[in-house]
């Protein structure tokens, strides 16, 4: 009797990991309860490419079994969505691109490995920006997702399966990956949190790589508390990645409470640029005022004035690294093959001419470029040396502040199809999470109020999300401001009119 | 030398290293000594020649009409990277990843791999336990 009264896929991961430990639900039931609500929503938001309706049945009765036995974790019988770039074994993972569209890993990512050892239940893939290059998940191969709040417009991207999906109830957590930003502003565009965490603390194994020094993959959720959840589980060393940080993972969850008494916040003031909406504009400032109210104080004046290059400063790195990592797609292991040629050279060009799609060949080619003799001096050396100093200004700004707020989108939601031609606009979205990616450092993005749509005929609410950036594995830090602010304020609770 | 974290050997000063994916130098030897690379980043605009050239390189097949729209567009990223001649970085080290780590390295020990069954399973070519590919030398 008490289903009619909750709706069982809106709980949050902390409320439904109650209610099942308490046997009150059942793993089934709420299992069931997101795949129909899939059922009902998703034909309008597309958020899924693979649904894994009888794996999730099958991991809902071991999650059942597992809560009698006394044996769960605070995941177990949780149903989440994956973005369809890790990799899971057995299920189709295609990145949202032909030519991986019928590629099934025969391992499990790290954190797919974690969350299936934790006992959660995965509902499917989640759609995304073809191998993480863009901003709306129109560059999918397959189709766009549209965002839960007005159907016409973009989730965000890359991640903005899983950010549709967490919003719209068809999963009450999810995976994604954040290289430019790819996790934050899907997040705020659709009105949920989501946190990229350091580079290093979350293991990339598994993770079909975009830019290997950029990539990290994170949390979306409903509530801030079931990101420090879900890292609780995801982050710590891997040894299969060279890349992970050999470092303590400490409670995140334990580390929420209380309010901001003595925190000092920074605003960089190079993040509110000319012709950022008004409106965002607005609720940024507001969300920083209601940090202000929890005890923190704020320094209006922090600069970091090499914001202005960390575009150009990404896109030449973030291409370059692209360029070899997708260098192994050619055809000759796995995925899409071109079989007509004359020769070998011929299949693999053509197989990559028809297996990727426009902005991916852009990427390629930009990084390969930017890699060339003669060129790399000016491109790629230079990029890094840039990626220096920016690193060096977050790190004295974080000296004399323990985190710095500001916006993750310049613009809420945009239109499907207003930047699609205009690939330089697209890059324009990212210029507030750009940054934080080449430094490294850990960010949020958590709902932080609303915008009307202008020109829309019903005058739809958008949402808008406060970034909060931190120091190099201090997310406890970013996540504790983050469930702060969410505490003092109601936004993560609407829900979209679908 | 001109050391870097991200490579496995220390380039000679006055060398361009080579882009990843070809082959290392043997040791002495330099691509493209500093006298030849171009003092501004690029003239304005891509070429189509150049357009295919990098294609080439990167191995990516393009139609007629995708060189055009390829050109014009690429040519409009790389005006923007111009910004970066702003900034002054003669004595600032290039950062290749944020952390701390150099040469990880895991021991050498023999461990279960994966049965040749799974790593041939997704192949678009398998014959007898091979990946079947196109002649590499004619």
């Amino acid at each position: 009797m008490e289903e009619e009264a909750l709706e069982l896929h809106y709980l949050t991961v902390h409320e439904a990991s109650r209610l099942l430990a308490q046997r009150e639900i059942t793993s089934c039931q709420l299992t069931e309860a997101v795949l129909e609500r899939i059922r009902q929503v998703d034909g309008r938001v597309r958020a899924y490419v693979t649904v894994t309706e009888d794996l999730a049945l099958q991991q809902a009765e071991e999650a059942d079994a597992r809560l009698a036995r006394g044996d769960a974790t605070p995941l177990t019988g949780i149903p989440v969505c994956i973005k369809d770039v890790i990799c899971t074994r057995g299920v189709r993972t295609t990145c949202s691109s032909r030519i991986l569209e019928n590629f099934v890993p025969p391992y499990d990512a790290h954190v797919t490995e974690r969350l299936r050892e934790a006992g959660a239940v995965m509902v499917g893939k989640s759609n995304m920006d073809e191998f993480a290059m863009g901003s709306s998940t129109e560059n999918s191969r397959f189709f766009p997702t549209h965002n839960p709040w007005d159907l016409e417009r973009v989730p965000g991207g890359s991640s903005g399966g899983s950010a549709a999906a967490v919003v719209a109830g068809e999963c009450l957590f999810a995976l994604g990956s954040d290289t430019g930003g790819s996790i934050r502003q899907p997040a705020s565009l659709c009105g949920v949190a989501g946190l990229k965490p350091t580079y290093g603390r979350v293991s990339r194994f598994g993770l079909v790589a975009f830019a290997s020094s950029l990539d990290q993959i994170g949390p979306l959720a409903r509530d801030v508390r079931d990101c420090a959840l879900a890292m609780d589980f995801i982050a710590g060393y891997d040894p299969r990645d060279s890349t992970s940080a050999p470092l303590e993972v400490p409670d995140f969850t334990a580390a929420l409470g209380g309010d901001l008494t003595g925190l000092r916040i920074g605003v960089p003031r190079e993040y509110f640029p000319e012709g950022m909406d008004a409106g965002v504009r607005q609720v940024i400032s507001e969300a920083v005022r209601v940090m202000e109210g929890l005890g923190a104080s704020v320094n209006w004046e922090v600069s970091l004035p090499s914001t202005r290059y960390a575009l150009a400063c990404y896109y030449i790195i973030a291409p370059s690294e692209a360029s070899a990592n997708l260098a192994r797609y050619d055809g000759v292991k796995y995925g899409f093959s071109y079989q007509e040629g004359e020769s070998m050279w011929e299949n693999m060009e053509k197989t990559r001419q028809h297996g990727f799609g426009d902005e991916v060949k852009r990427r390629i080619m930009l990084g390969t470029y930017a890699l060339s003799a003669g060129y790399y001096d000016a491109y790629y050396l230079k990029a890094q040396k840039v990626r220096t100093l920016i690193r060096r200004e977050f790190d004295a700004a974080l000296q004399s502040c323990d985190v710095l707020a500001c916006p993750v989108s310049p613009t809420p939601a945009f239109r499907l199809g207003e930047k699609v031609d205009d690939p330089f606009q697209m890059y324009l979205s990212d210029v507030c999470t750009l940054p934080i990616n080449i430094a490294g450092l850990p960010a949020i993005s958590v709902p932080a109020g609303f915008v009307l749509a202008g020109g829309g005929p019903k005058g739809q609410r958008l949402p808008v999300g406060l970034q909060l950036i931190g120091r190099p594995f201090d997310e406890a830090t970013v996540l504790r401001v983050a469930h702060a602010f969410q505490e003092a304020t109601a936004w993560h609770k609407a829900r979209p009119p679908l | 030398m001109v050391a870097d974290a991200s490579s496995q050997f220390n380039v000679p000063e006055g060398c361009v290293k080579p882009a990843r994916l070809s082959l290392y130098p043997l040791p002495g030897e330099c691509y493209n000594p500093a006298s030849l690379i171009p003092e501004d980043m690029r003239q304005l605009g891509l070429t189509r020649e150049e357009v295919l050239h990098i294609a080439r390189l990167a191995r990516v097949g393009l139609g007629e009409e995708d060189v055009a729209r390829f050109q014009e567009q690429l040519s409009e990223i790389l005006d923007h990277f111009d910004v970066l001649r702003q900034v002054d970085t003669e004595s600032v080290p290039p950062t290749s990843h944020t952390l701390d780590l150099q040469n990880v390295t895991s021991p050498d020990q023999v461990r279960d791999s994966f049965p040749r069954k799974e790593i041939l399973s997704n192949a678009p070519l398998p014959e007898e336990g091979f990946f079947r590919v196109r002649a590499v030398l004619e």
